[in-house]
């Protein structure tokens, strides 16, 4: 019974009534049935068309990446001008998807919000396969990729006693990743751990039954352990919030503490994180609304759930679009010449059409949601979610090539014109990170069984407390104060 | 070492929570509750202690910063003094952001190496349970029945009053 619950039983109907997630009604068991169902059965015509298209891709991927480290960096569009281009982009874009699963996971852990439990597991799936797309590129990025552990500080130090420079907010971005990507992965496969058991115990097949009872870790529910566990949910959860906040900080340092105007500003680190969590509840959108239909889970990601992630997408993308504001504002204001003439070329130069797709995606397309009839249709939302991604990777491309391309002097001035191998990696990461997503949703749980129990046990003690407060008509505002 | 168990099993979280009250109030010890989801109030039915884990979270998170702080001053003010940008060698705020990183990693991976240790979970491990399909619908108490000042009669009238669905003994490991 969660404090509202709580609450509620206290003051009754003075009170809204709490929402029900999940319908009551629904079995224990049927919860587990339902949601192994998908693991179970042979996979649909839908998932296996999807996954045709993300293997290729990946495929795809593969190839222009050997590819890449055959030739060198210069089969791409960048040149003495424009150094940073697509994979940067790319970069910033997939650290950012991760966002929104940590916030789903950690953040609203700590607020106590219940509609997180449908949708965090396969968030938290989704951080880990955006943050592997996104660790792809600073590597294929360098020049030589072999000698990436270079990056890293080791024992013994055979670089004689030169050590990175942990001044650079390239180097914080190596520790900040790294170890984004351990405490959520960590987290994420914690909270498996008493889901693989239940697979474990319905498992029929010996492998199945091998794998799941090796993986769970000898889990049999006892309170215990289900105290402790409880505890240090919630202690990761307390640490990947400032966490998740830090990495896109981080991310955004590498840009704010260099001298590029449009760069140069301190409004990046909030602005960035903004950024991420709205283009993370994009992507999580997007994928909920491909997955319950082809999974059949609408019992458990509802129409109310999809609402609420409409509302968080429509918030911080305003949140993005004061942003865009401020940094004119400050152009402007500031009396930088070169600031100010980037933030003119922004919207008047060659690239400008880049800039005003940015716009009408992130500041114009929020706005529908403002209209319960657009959160509640599944085809307005899905548009919305699609536009929110293509929004969000133009807002970092204009960021790094709009930044670049027309730096201080003139003479040091160019262009960037993507090539095949540009547009390649980019699908081809597409490509990775559903593959991934694909084979996630077919081989573990991908809503989270045992909290999913936890919310129905409390829905169902909401019902009974409603039926309880009918029975008993509320007090007069007089009496309740009488006996106050 | 097998020991003898008292095994009861219920199907809903309220019956349970009661179950569990009045053989505190009767003062049985009980063994350990086994659920398929952390009931709310259980803890405090079963009179658990507040765990000690965020000990764990604070210290190895002070031991992560104290390391990451220790390393980067060794290498950039000791080991190798490097003039980055006129930045005087210690530049402590610069530092932050590795040390806060390391905090963190440090800080969550001891917690659950420690809650793994605590509840003796590790990858392979056997599982024992008090009776089939505990993860998925069963709620079950469990007792450990010893020699002296313990009545199964009375035990078993306590459950099954309490509304448990079958009350039975076992002899295993748990």
């Amino acid at each position: 019974m969660s404090a509202t619950v709580a609450a509620y039983a206290e003051v009754g109907p003075q009170l809204l009534p709490p929402t029900r997630w999940i319908d009551e009604g629904i079995s224990l068991q049927q919860i587990t049935d339902d949601i192994s169902r998908p693991m179970e059965a042979r996979p649909g015509r839908g998932w296996w068309i999807c996954f045709a298209f993300a293997f290729a891709a990946l495929i795809e991927f593969a190839a222009v990446i050997t590819y890449l480290f055959a030739k060198g960096v210069g089969i791409w569009g960048i040149n003495n001008s424009v150094g940073w281009a697509f994979a940067i982009t790319n970069f910033v874009f997939w650290i950012g998807i991760g966002h929104a699963g940590t916030l789903i996971s950690a953040i609203l852990l700590l607020f106590r919000q219940q509609w997180r439990t449908s949708i965090n597991r396969s968030a938290e799936a989704m951080t880990i396969m955006a943050v592997m797309c996104a660790g792809v590129f600073p590597l294929i990025h360098l020049g030589r990729p072999w000698d990436a552990f270079f990056i890293f500080p080791y024992f013994p130090n055979q670089r004689g006693p030169l050590w990175v420079n942990f001044r650079s907010p390239l180097v914080w971005d190596v520790f900040a990743v790294s170890t984004y990507f351990t405490i959520s992965l960590v987290f994420w496969f914690l909270g498996l751990v008493p889901d693989l058991a239940t697979l474990r115990d319905r498992a029929t097949g010996r492998v199945k039954k091998q794998i799941f009872g090796f993986l769970s870790m000898g889990w049999n529910g006892s309170f215990r352990t289900w105290a402790r566990y409880e505890m240090v949910s919630l202690i990761l959860a307390g640490l990947a919030t400032p966490l998740v906040l830090s990495v896109h900080s981080i991310v955004s340092m590498d840009f704010a503490t260099s001298l590029v105007p449009g760069w140069h500003t301190t409004i990046f680190p909030p602005y960035f994180v903004a950024g991420a969590v709205y283009s993370g509840f994009g992507m999580v959108l997007t994928l909920l609304i491909i997955t319950r239909h082809t999974m059949h889970l609408q019992r458990y990601i509802t129409m109310r759930h999809l609402d609420k992630m409409a509302k968080v997408t429509m918030l911080t993308g305003m949140i993005v679009s004061y942003a865009y504001a401020t940094e004119f504002f400050s152009a402007w204001y500031g009396g930088n010449i070169y600031e100010r003439y980037h933030f003119i070329n922004r919207a008047t130069g060659p690239y400008a059409w880049c800039f005003y797709l940015m716009v009408l995606c992130n500041v114009i397309t929020p706005h529908f949601l403002w209209f319960k009839k657009a959160r509640n249709s599944v085809a307005m939302l899905f548009i919305v979610s699609i536009l929110v991604n293509i929004g969000m990777w133009f807002e970092r491309f204009v960021i790094i090539v709009v930044g670049l391309h027309r730096a201080f002097l003139p003479s040091g001035w160019g262009m960037f014109y993507p090539t095949r191998y540009d547009i390649g990696i980019l699908i081809g990461s597409f490509g990775l990170f559903f593959t991934l997503f694909l084979l996630f949703i077919r081989s573990l749980p991908m809503i989270a069984m045992w909290e999913i129990k936890d919310v129905t046990a409390s829905s169902a003690h909401i019902a009974k407390i409603i039926e309880m407060t009918k029975h008993d008509p509320p007090q007069k505002d007089s009496e309740v104060a009488m006996n106050a | 070492m097998p020991s003898q168990f008292v095994v009861a099993t219920f199907s809903d979280p309220d019956r349970l929570l009661a179950a569990v009250r009045t053989l505190r109030d009767h003062s049985f010890p009980i063994y350990d509750v086994y659920t398929p989801y952390p009931v709310h109030h259980l803890d405090r039915a079963m009179g658990l202690r507040r765990t000690r884990l965020p000990w764990v979270t604070f210290f190895a998170g002070l031991l992560g910063l104290t390391l990451a702080f220790s390393f980067l001053s060794y290498t950039t003010v000791l080991d190798w003094p490097l003039n980055v940008g006129g930045k005087p060698d210690n530049s402590t705020l610069a530092f932050i952001p590795i040390c806060f990183e390391l905090t963190v990693l440090i800080g969550g991976l001891s917690t659950v190496a420690a809650l793994l240790f605590r509840a003796r979970l590790f990858p392979g491990k056997k599982v024992r349970l008090p009776v089939p399909s505990l993860t998925d619908d069963i709620f079950a108490i469990v007792l450990r029945r010893r020699t002296e000042h313990f009545d199964p009669a009375m035990v078993s009238r306590l459950l099954r009053n309490s509304g448990a669905c079958d009350v039975h003994e076992i002899e295993t490991q748990l």
